[in-house]
């Protein structure tokens, strides 16, 4: 697994508390992983500080899965 | 009890009586302040007054961009804004049929748009921080209505509104939003009134007088306190009974 997918995993287990297995590739952080729509906010917050990018709002809402963002923030940074 | 040492507090409209009665009750209280207003000399007075733990941060809120940079600049100037207080607004009264479009958008802006951004800027600090107070001022025409004021009140309405939609999103981040509504308060606006203006006034008002700014400062201080975590969407009504809401 990539270096960004680690970075992305630990921050998604941190919070949400979930166990880093449950962090599968198409594991979709409102329906799997227990996020609410703030969560799912704070995330984005979260890889725009790890990563140095800016996440517009249009994209944000693109990223649904743990797969997703790892895939965003390849192509981002 | 109300300690507010190592919290700081963004105030809006601190250039004006009921503000600067704001800042100073949350700077007693221990709080560093962050004074933002139009005119820059009253905020530099108010500053020296206060001494330590008061920052300037001028600001027309009628200028997007300066009201996007404001939460930046408060929290480097201060280190972060735990505590957002919505204090300025302004007035363009008009009958309803008179009112232009112009005297009822800039109200709105002001009032109720620009405290909308504010909260929006400071949000992602107090989210991560997972601590924040917001008190929006509105006033006890927002409730009541008043003849000549169809935008202000509706301004005023929209914050409480807006207050508590936020109130929802955010409680569970240990942010609590609520809001202030001051009657009849003894400021420059209210001393310009003639005696026979005044007395018109307080045969509405059952405490039989103005209320002092230092009573608006007293119940944002509550509502910015840690003691007030379980008070949220809530509007504390100042106003000495003439409406009990």
């Amino acid at each position: 697994m990539s270096d960004i997918a680690d970075r992305v995993k630990k921050i998604v287990v941190e919070h949400l508390g979930v166990e880093e297995d449950k962090v599968a590739e198409n594991a979709s952080f409102i329906d799997d992983l227990g996020a609410d729509s703030l969560d799912t906010v704070e995330l984005v917050m979260a890889f725009e500080e790890e990563f140095g990018i800016e996440i517009p709002d249009d994209a944000a809402e693109t990223i649904q899965t743990f797969g997703d963002a790892v895939k965003f923030i390849t192509e981002a940074s | 009890m109300f300690d507010l040492t190592g919290k700081n507090a963004l105030v809006t409209g601190a250039s004006g009586g009921i503000g600067g009665a704001i800042a100073k009750a949350l700077h007693a209280q221990g709080a560093t302040v962050g004074l933002s207003g139009t005119r820059v000399e009253p905020l530099e007075a108010l500053a020296a007054e206060l001494g330590e733990r008061a920052h300037i941060l001028p600001c027309n809120l009628s200028d997007a961009e300066a009201l996007t940079a404001l939460p930046k600049q408060a929290a480097e100037a201060m280190g972060s804004v735990d505590i957002l207080v919505n204090n300025a607004g302004i007035t363009r009264d008009n009958l309803f049929m008179r009112m232009s479009d112009e005297e009822w958008q800039t109200v709105l802006d002001v009032n109720l748009t620009a405290s909308m951004r504010l909260c929006r800027g400071v949000l992602r600090g107090m989210m991560k921080a997972r601590w924040g107070r917001i008190v929006n001022i509105t006033s006890v025409v927002g409730a009541t209505g008043n003849p000549g004021q169809g935008n202000y009140a509706a301004a005023k309405a929209g914050l409480v509104g807006m207050s508590k939609s936020l109130a929802y999103e955010v409680a569970s981040r240990g942010i609590t939003v609520n809001c202030v509504a001051p009657g009849f308060i003894t400021t420059a606006m209210t001393d310009k009134l003639n005696d026979d203006q005044k007395d018109k006034i307080l045969v509405q008002v059952p405490a039989g007088r103005m209320g002092d700014p230092a009573e608006i400062g007293a119940a944002v201080t509550y509502l910015s306190s840690a003691e007030a975590a379980y008070v949220t969407g809530a509007t504390l009504h100042v106003n000495g009974g003439m409406a009990m809401l």
